[in-house]
């Protein structure tokens, strides 16, 4: 076998693939071929880096370099420069917009330095398609120790005490879930994994089944054998094509070396897995609706108890576990519990990915250790506020969570810190707002998405999101009044404790968290009929700075209405009743002569 | 593909594998290993560096050393190629200038062995993409 010298790890993630990373490593395969350097230059497709924003990434070991924005014809230049005379290519490394400088290599990009890498380890380090590199990086390892060296309880405690809690949202521990199914007795019980992964802007699960999917079917077998279970699905959305195709790759591979099927690794168990595809509703992603949706079934929740681990899929035991949430037990396994907890905060153990998003300067994936401040990771992982802006909140939690603000940096980020400040840790999502966000318009955004998603089940959640995504109409319209904010809370305390399934329970979150850290801004839009952050169209006008305008008719003439006149070299002006407020005029003038008031 | 039958099987094949990964892992925490770099210029590759990686390679391996070898670009020696450059845990880099197979393996046995420091040793005056 060939000793290679030199890696070239070309991702070949969702985010990357899409800006044509195929050619790319085509490319390079082309260029290490041409120059004989197959024997010195190993090139391979891995999973997400995280990085995906400015993607496609390649990333050259041993020196760690990290190459950005790649383009397929950058493969000869890499070659000949890196490979062959050991000279980085600078024009490809990542500048950082903070420090104003190019960063040689992934180990001093501020991005990395403090992220803690578990459910992600695999992803960016090993081609997902090919089981060996899998097994390589000690793969299949821990299921090999359950299964040979363990007993189901010895498993279960191991699980248990780790303190590991699911990472679907929930934050149930994982370890006492596992022993619940296992003590109901039945003649057939299943183990799920919950891969519906339907919060806006969220891509953890996905980029954990593309880049190691065998590390989800490895602790699926290590689940199934630990309650008793044979029979494992996988619900996945439909819309993730790649990390369906490379999990049905994954299978295949682990079913032919026989780590998956009958008396895997002659341990008497047996144990498989099926995909089963969702349409991609969010609320099939709750437990109870994504169980009937795999029935055949519609896909909406129904009341519990019963929980899936009495009476689950077929009304079997079922148990369910998140992606993220089985990514970490191979580990936990092989490194011990004790290992684990002492990761993280006291009731939270552990690592958390986030999709880092919104105004901020290092857009990605990243998985950092519970207990970690929002401060660093904003202004530390993610680079501060783009353009040097004010930062104003961030929200977590997605639909379900709740908007924190300056006040709550640095809380430690856990699953009940969050909680505590009117938030959550929900599945991963974190999106940063700056001091152009207006807090009304991102509450009705998120009761956009609700009211979409809401199944119709129960009429708190169907009539009552409607109610109050009206109700923020009205206020971002500047018809409301102070006693509709009193409505608006009261309504959303009636949704939170009267609707029958989570989404329902915590869909009002987003309007409550905002309205408690951002009071002054619901007031500015009631008795003044002002939107502070000029969104809200509405109550906004565009208007000409007299002082500035040189009259060099660049807006008038890229007003898609036609409402601004002024002859050349003379002031111009907006016409407001015909003006849509498409902000083009706003773009345009290069003497800032128009402003948002 | 055969069947993986036994943990031993498991075991087996992942020895026999993991040197696939190895340098992936190893390069994720450089901390705490004997990092070498050698200069590959134009000067470096006539004058025998890649001779000499692949040497540092495999004897720091069959001397069960936990290293991390890589090239780099010309160091700006070109008069004393090929050049290897050391860093130990928690030291400065020390670069060796004129090295030939003999003196990789002194550089092996006295330097990163045991810290003995040898004769052609060149002041790191120089630049590389690291310290800009
Ligand atoms: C509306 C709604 C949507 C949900 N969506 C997901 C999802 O996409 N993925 C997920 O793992 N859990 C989701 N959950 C949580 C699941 O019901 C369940 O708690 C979880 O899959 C259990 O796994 P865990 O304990 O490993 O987190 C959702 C819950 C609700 C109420
Ligand atoms: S809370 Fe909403 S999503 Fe849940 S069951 Fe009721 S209507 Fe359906
Ligand atoms: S905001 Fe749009 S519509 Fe209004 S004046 Fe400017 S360009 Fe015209
Ligand atoms: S683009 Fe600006 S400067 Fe030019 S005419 Fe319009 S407002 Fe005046
Ligand atoms: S998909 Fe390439 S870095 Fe995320």
């Amino acid at each position: 076998m060939a000793k290679y010298k030199m890696h070239m790890l070309v991702c070949g993630g969702t985010g990357c693939h899409a800006s044509e990373g195929q050619m790319l490593f085509e490319n390079l395969k082309k260029e290490v071929q041409d120059n004989n350097l197959e024997n010195d230059v190993q090139v391979i497709a891995t999973g997400c880096f995280g990085f995906c924003e400015k993607g496609p990434i390649v990333k050259v070991i041993p020196d760690n370099t990290f190459y950005v924005s790649v383009e397929p014809k950058d493969a000869k230049e890499i070659v000949a420069e890196h490979a062959l005379k050991g000279r980085a290519v600078k024009r490809l490394l990542y500048f950082d917009p903070v420090r104003k400088e190019q960063i040689p290599d992934s180990k001093h990009m501020g991005f990395y330095k403090k992220q803690l890498r578990i459910a992600l380890r695999n992803c960016g380090m090993i081609d997902p398609e090919n089981i060996n590199e899998y097994l390589a990086a000690d793969g299949y390892e821990a299921m090999g120790k359950v299964l040979l060296e363990m007993t189901p309880e010895e498993a279960i405690k191991e699980v248990m005490d780790s303190g590991l809690r699911g990472r679907g949202g929930g934050g149930f521990p994982t370890g006492l879930k596992w022993q619940i199914a296992s003590k109901n007795h039945a003649d057939q019980k299943y183990v799920v994994c919950n891969a519906d992964e339907g919060d806006p802007g969220a891509f953890m699960d996905r980029s954990i089944l593309e880049g190691d999917p065998h590390t989800v079917l490895e602790a699926m077998v290590i689940n199934g054998y630990a309650i008793g279970a044979t029979k494992g699905l996988i619900y996945i959305r439909a819309e993730y094509p790649l990390a369906i195709h490379r999990l049905k790759i994954a299978i295949d591979q682990a079913r032919e070396y026989g780590l998956l099927g009958t008396d895997i690794l002659g341990s008497g168990f047996d144990f498989d897995v099926e995909i089963r595809y969702g349409a991609g509703a969010f609320v099939c992603g709750e437990e109870t609706a994504l169980i009937h949706s795999m029935e055949g079934e519609r896909g909406e929740p129904t009341f519990k108890p019963p929980f899936p681990a009495q009476s689950g899929y077929l009304g079997k035991p079922t148990n369910v576990n998140n992606v993220e949430t089985y990514a970490n037990i191979p580990v936990i396994i092989t490194k011990g519990a004790k290992w684990f907890s002492s990761i993280g905060t006291e009731k939270s153990k552990g690592t958390k990915v986030f999709a880092l998003a919104g105004k901020i300067n290092n857009v990605g994936l990243i998985e950092v250790p519970m207990g970690i401040t929002l401060r660093e990771v904003i202004f530390e992982i993610g680079g501060g506020i783009q353009g040097g802006k004010k930062f104003k909140a961030v929200q977590t939690g997605g639909p379900s969570g709740g908007c924190l603000t300056e006040k709550h940096l640095d809380t430690p980020i856990d699953f009940d810190n969050l909680l505590s400040v009117g938030s959550m840790m929900g599945s991963g999502g974190m999106i940063v707002m700056d001091e152009d966000d207006c807090m009304v318009a991102v509450a009705k955004f998120y009761l956009e998405f609700t009211v979409e998603e809401s199944c119709g089940k129960c009429s708190p959640c169907r009539i009552g999101n409607k109610r109050l995504h009206e109700q923020l109409d009205i206020i971002s319209k500047g018809n409301a009044t102070e006693k509709d904010l009193d409505n608006l809370r009261n309504l959303s305390n009636v949704i939170k404790d009267t609707s029958l399934c989570g989404l329902g329970q915590t869909s009002p979150n987003p309007v409550l968290s905002t309205m408690d850290n951002f009071w002054d801004e619901y007031l500015a839009h009631v008795n003044e009929k002002r939107c502070p952050s000029g969104v809200c169209k509405d109550l906004i006008r565009y208007e000409v700075i007299a002082e500035n305008c040189v009259g060099c008719t660049a807006c008038a003439r890229n007003c898609p209405v036609n409402c601004i006149s002024g002859e050349r070299k003379q002031l111009h002006v907006i016409d407001q009743a015909l003006c849509i407020k498409c902000n083009a005029c706003l773009e345009k003038c290069k003497f800032n002569a128009i402003a948002v008031i | 593909m055969t069947k993986i039958k036994s943990l031993a099987d498991l075991k087996k094949m992942k020895s026999e594998l993991q040197s696939q990964v190895a340098l992936r892992e190893k390069s994720e925490t450089p901390e705490g290993r004997v990092l070498i770099r050698v200069g590959m210029g134009t000067s470096g590759i006539a004058s025998g560096a890649k001779q000499i990686m692949e040497f540092l390679i495999d004897e720091l391996e069959k001397r069960n050393i936990d290293a991390i070898v890589s090239q780099t670009g010309d160091m700006g020696y070109s008069y004393a190629e090929p050049t290897v450059e050391v860093t130990l845990p928690k030291q400065e880099p020390i670069v060796f200038g004129d090295v030939d197979q003999k003196k990789a393996d002194d550089i092996i046995e006295k330097y990163i062995k045991n810290g003995e420091l040898l004769d052609g040793i060149i002041p790191a005056n120089y630049e590389t993409i690291d310290k800009k």
